[in-house]
């Protein structure tokens, strides 16, 4: 094999690798490694594939329950979802792409969690995403480029999902300074299989056949992993050689080419190629198996000429695939994928070595156990501390800023980039094809599709208050549970499991960390008492730019099970004279609150108290009661409290309404944040069997639908004016440069 | 009556075609985009919607001269029907199959939302069942759906009758999404066997998926 290396302490800097790992290097090959070997060893235990600084943090997830079907460890989770079918989906990052390139690193990010979907033997059904990005009002130089990243991450996840064929149905998008120097780009996928017929990143059976599929492999993309496991400084710009480039007409391809296959029984084991590319996929699915595995490099089909063994491992070319393949099958699988205009070889085959054997020109050209660089990666133990900031800021609540009229902190809060309608966004997503969307983007709360398969409904919707967290680690990611899974829940389905996106600073930060480390038990001890098991998801550290960390934001989607596809609750108002409750305790809770952030201009507070019970309670009446027919609408109560809730079921139903709350201590609690809490619409005959069910639920009527106007308590604006501001503002700002 | 409905890759809208004219009772075929010939108990071709070949190229221009779309030219000019939606429409003009042709949209986005038309002509199958004006809402999902023609090609296309649908709002005026000429949505050739429109009818057929305008669209063909 190769010669030792020259100049070790220069390749070690480039690869991020520490003088301690690569003694550990020495002591698993018994010798020193090659280049090739440096990149694999530095691409597996780079931050993105090994998890080294949040593994510890990870154990003890809640991941079972009687309809979880495969855990996290996959490509993506499932769950059973009834009748033999079952739900396949996962949420992965794109954040460092796509501030570096947002069309491309957006468009990969959702081709690369469209695979992990397909991978399963899933068909891909439905997208989320969740957007942070920094300021995009100010008329400075930072916010026009917010806008710019803005755009430019639209059109890559429409470019993607829309040519896919795969309709992105909703997620959320909100903005804060924290993210200027390092935006976020989270993307969900859902996809449908059989429960039966679900497919595994594993190689095993000596002699069986390893191959190739997709795309052909350039230098794209090389490094990719590396890169996302740093922060970012002024010189990232030069990164862009490390964005991979998205063809998601190829992904197409490679998609029906997969479901073709899944027909046969051809197929061992599958995987996607994403971070880090052939080196993951192969030693991951060696890893799973306990197997060996021999490659030959120079079987790979290659878009350019003169690439080396080092590229063919570290390239992060999109749209490929590695398969284990039974014997004898290697023909019939290459006439499918060509059938797809897709390459498809033999490169390699499984052994009993337990070692990665990688040949060039029939030359051995590295040597590495599978076993120490997969499964063995290294766990650190990172040192945490309380950030400095926490101290202080709990005590801050409303009163100890200058009072502003309710009518006043409405008109500030309504325009609020946060608050306003987003439909520039979503009607540049393919919201419809497959025809299965019930619920889309700009419906508010939950996104839902019918499942044509068996009648039933699944509701799925992705959230994090960002605020929250910054304020309580741990109570802001619980609440982020809490949320998802309530915005379900009001869509009359059952909330059943969680997949995350774990969005933090920089690790070697003990400050974030902590936040890091809080995060998690807030996920564990939500997860446990809601009983919405973690299924799989993603970590994303080094989420920071110069210094400056972003807020914690663990991304949170949870999907649930309506079983009956007609019997989906919308969010807004549906007909005039009907009664509107407000369920749920109002407290005078601004912690962390939009009325905090715009109206007083802070993100401070103490977090509003979660009660599981209660929030169990109010799921429990809206699905039981939906069941019965009782209810008109529903939905539930977030940031900007009731006022803000009841204007956007205004606005978005074209109907006003009259409402009066009286359960309050202070009449600015009407923007409360007080969590377990909904707006629920009944029609009046429904009235009394709806409040038997109430149980021990607070309730209080508060209003009707009907009017031109919206009036809440002292708060007043036409749905005419309203719908200026909610419809018109967020287009104005995006496009204000062009 | 069997539908059979094209399939190039990159095509994405042929299992919801198909699943909406089998809802309506049809049978359906999916035709692979290397065929040569249409079979004889074909009694429709729909070239359902998506990025055929990708369309990195213009919309629908590298479908054009596919193998199948051969097929489906002479199948066209022996008098029998196809319909194109989306993709279909932009592939139709691109055969010259349809006059016109489809730019990118005025405002340069992806635009995906339910969208009101107005009938205009309905001296043909597609649109029989309707009245003139009446106003339908229906999805729309294009990048590149801005009809253009020229002004004698526009007058011809009103003096046949081929204009089939407007853009409009929910009470019948204008309301242009895209830029087309005219807010054309869709049309048929001289001879109205051979009908193209951007919007998705086979995503108007249920209830619960929020219009079943569709339907007497399609059924006008069946």
């Amino acid at each position: 094999m190769s010669k030792p290396l020259e100049n070790i302490d220069d390749v070690l800097s480039q690869h991020k690798l520490s003088q301690l790992e690569y003694a550990n290097i020495k002591n698993i090959l018994g010798r020193e490694p090659n280049l090739v070997e440096i990149g694999i060893f530095s691409a597996m235990w780079s931050e993105h594939c090994s998890y080294k600084s949040s593994k510890k943090h990870l154990n003890g997830f809640p991941t079972k329950a009687p309809w979880v079907i495969q855990g996290p460890g996959e490509n993506a989770g499932v769950i059973d979802i009834g009748d033999g079918y079952a739900a396949v989906f996962k949420m992965e990052s794109h954040n460092h792409p796509s501030f570096i390139e947002p069309y491309q690193g957006a468009a990969t990010g959702v081709g690369g969690i469209m695979r992990d979907i397909f991978t399963m033997g899933a068909r891909p059904v439905a997208s989320l995403n969740s957007l942070r990005f920094g300021n995009v009002t100010n008329d400075d130089k930072t916010s026009k480029h917010q806008r710019f990243l803005v755009r430019g991450v639209v059109e890559g996840i429409g470019g993607y999902g829309n040519c896919m064929g795969v309709p992105t149905i909703g997620g959320e998008i909100s903005f804060d300074e924290c993210y200027n120097g390092n935006i976020l780009v989270n993307a969900f996928n859902l996809g449908i299989a059989k429960s039966d017929e679900i497919f595994y990143g594993k190689a095993e059976g000596i002699g069986n056949p390893v191959m190739y599929v997709g795309s052909k492999t350039g230098r794209d993309g090389l490094g990719g992993a590396v890169m996302s496991s740093d922060s970012f400084t002024e010189e990232s710009k030069s990164l862009r050689p490390t964005v991979q480039v998205g063809d998601p007409f190829t992904e197409k391809l490679l998609l029906e080419a997969c479901l073709e296959l899944f027909k046969t029984d051809y197929v061992v084991g599958i995987q996607d190629m994403g971070a880090a590319g052939l080196t993951s996929s192969s030693f991951e699915m060696a890893g799973r198996s306990g197997s060996g595995m021999i490659m030959h490099l120079d079987k790979v089909p290659a878009r350019e000429e003169e690439m080396t063994p080092y590229d063919f491992m570290l390239s992060e070319s999109q749209e490929r695939m590695l398969i284990c393949a039974r014997k004898g099958s290697e023909q019939a699988i290459i006439d499918i994928f060509e059938k797809w205009d897709l390459d498809a070889a033999v490169i390699g085959e499984v052994t009993d070595t337990g070692n990665m054997e990688l040949f060039w020109h029939g030359e051995k050209c590295a040597e590495v156990p599978v076993d120490p660089v997969s499964e063995e990666a290294p766990i650190l133990d990172r040192p945490t501390s309380r950030p400095a900031y926490l101290d202080g800021i709990a005590e801050t609540t409303i009163n100890d800023f200058a009072k502003v009229s309710n009518q006043e902190a409405f008109e500030t809060m309504i325009s609020s980039m946060e608050v306003v309608d987003k439909s520039w966004v979503y009607d540049q997503y393919d919201s419809m094809v497959q025809t299965n969307t019930i619920k889309k983007g700009g419906q508010l709360d939950a996104s839902v599709i019918r499942v044509k398969e068996n009648g039933k409904a699944l509701a799925m919707s992705s959230d994090c208050n960002v605020r929250f967290c910054y304020i309580d680690p741990k109570g802001g990611a619980a609440a982020a549970v809490i949320e998802a899974g309530r915005n379900v829940a009001m869509s009359g389905a059952r909330p059943l499991a969680i997949t995350d996106c774990l969005n933090y600073g920089n690790p070697e930060n003990p400050e974030v960390m902590w936040q890091f480390a809080e995060g998690c038990l807030g996920i564990k001890e939500a997860c446990l008492e809601l009983n919405t098991p973690v299924i799989g998801g993603n970590v994303s550290l080094y989420n920071e730019t110069n210094g400056v960390s972003v807020f914690p934001t663990p991304s949170i989607a949870t999907v649930g099970v309506n079983d009956d596809q007609n019997k989906v609750l919308l969010s807004n108002f549906q007909k005039a004279g009907n009664d509107l409750y407000l369920v749920g305790n109002t407290a005078s809770e601004f912690g962390g609150s939009l009325y905090l952030k715009e109206v007083c201009g802070t993100v401070e507070g103490t977090l509003p108290a979660i009660d599981y019970k209660k929030e169990l309670a109010l799921w429990e009446l809206v699905i039981e009661a939906n069941k019965k027919g009782l209810l008109s609408c529903a939905k539930d109560l977030s940031s900007g409290g009731a006022v803000i809730a009841l204007a956007k079921m205004a606005a978005t139903s074209g109907l006003g309404c009259d409402v009066v709350i009286n359960e309050i201590s202070d009449s600015r609690d009407i923007f409360a944040e007080s969590m377990s809490r909904a707006i629920i619409e009944v029609a009046p005959e429904n009235a009394d069997t709806f409040k038997a069910m109430l149980g021990e639920l607070a309730c209080e009527k508060i209003g009707t639908v009907g009017g031109n106007d919206l009036k809440i308590n002292d708060v007043e604006m036409s749905l005419t004016d309203l719908d200026k501001v909610y419809f018109g503002q967020f287009k104005k700002v995006i496009e204000q440069d062009l | 009556m069997k539908v059979g409905i094209v399939q190039f890759p990159g095509t994405n809208c042929e299992y919801d075609t198909q699943y909406a004219f089998e809802k309506l009772g049809a049978q359906t075929a999916i035709l692979w985009h290397q065929e040569t010939a249409i079979a004889d108990d074909i009694d429709l071709v729909v070239i359902a919607g998506g990025f055929s070949y990708g369309d990195y190229l213009r919309s629908g221009a590298i479908a054009s001269k596919s193998p199948i779309m051969k097929a489906v030219k002479a199948y066209a000019e022996a008098g029998k029907k196809v319909l194109g939606i989306c993709n279909g429409f932009q592939v139709l003009t691109e055969t010259h199959m349809l006059p016109g042709a489809l730019n990118r949209n005025e405002h340069l986005h992806f635009i995906s939302k339910h969208h009101h038309l107005k009938v205009v002509n309905n001296s043909n199958d597609f649109l029989c069942k309707f009245e003139k004006s009446d106003v339908v809402n229906i999805p729309i999902a294009h990048h590149d759906g801005n009809f253009f023609i020229d002004d004698a090609g526009l007058k011809g296309l009103y003096d046949n009758e081929q204009v089939l649908l407007q853009y409009c709002d929910k009470d019948g005026a204008t309301s242009n999404p895209n830029g087309s000429v005219d807010s054309i949505a869709g049309i048929c050739n001289k001879a109205k066997n051979v009908f193209g429109l951007m919007p998705h009818p086979e995503r108007a057929m249920e209830d619960i998926l929020g219009s079943t305008d569709g339907i007497k669209m399609l059924e006008g063909l069946m």
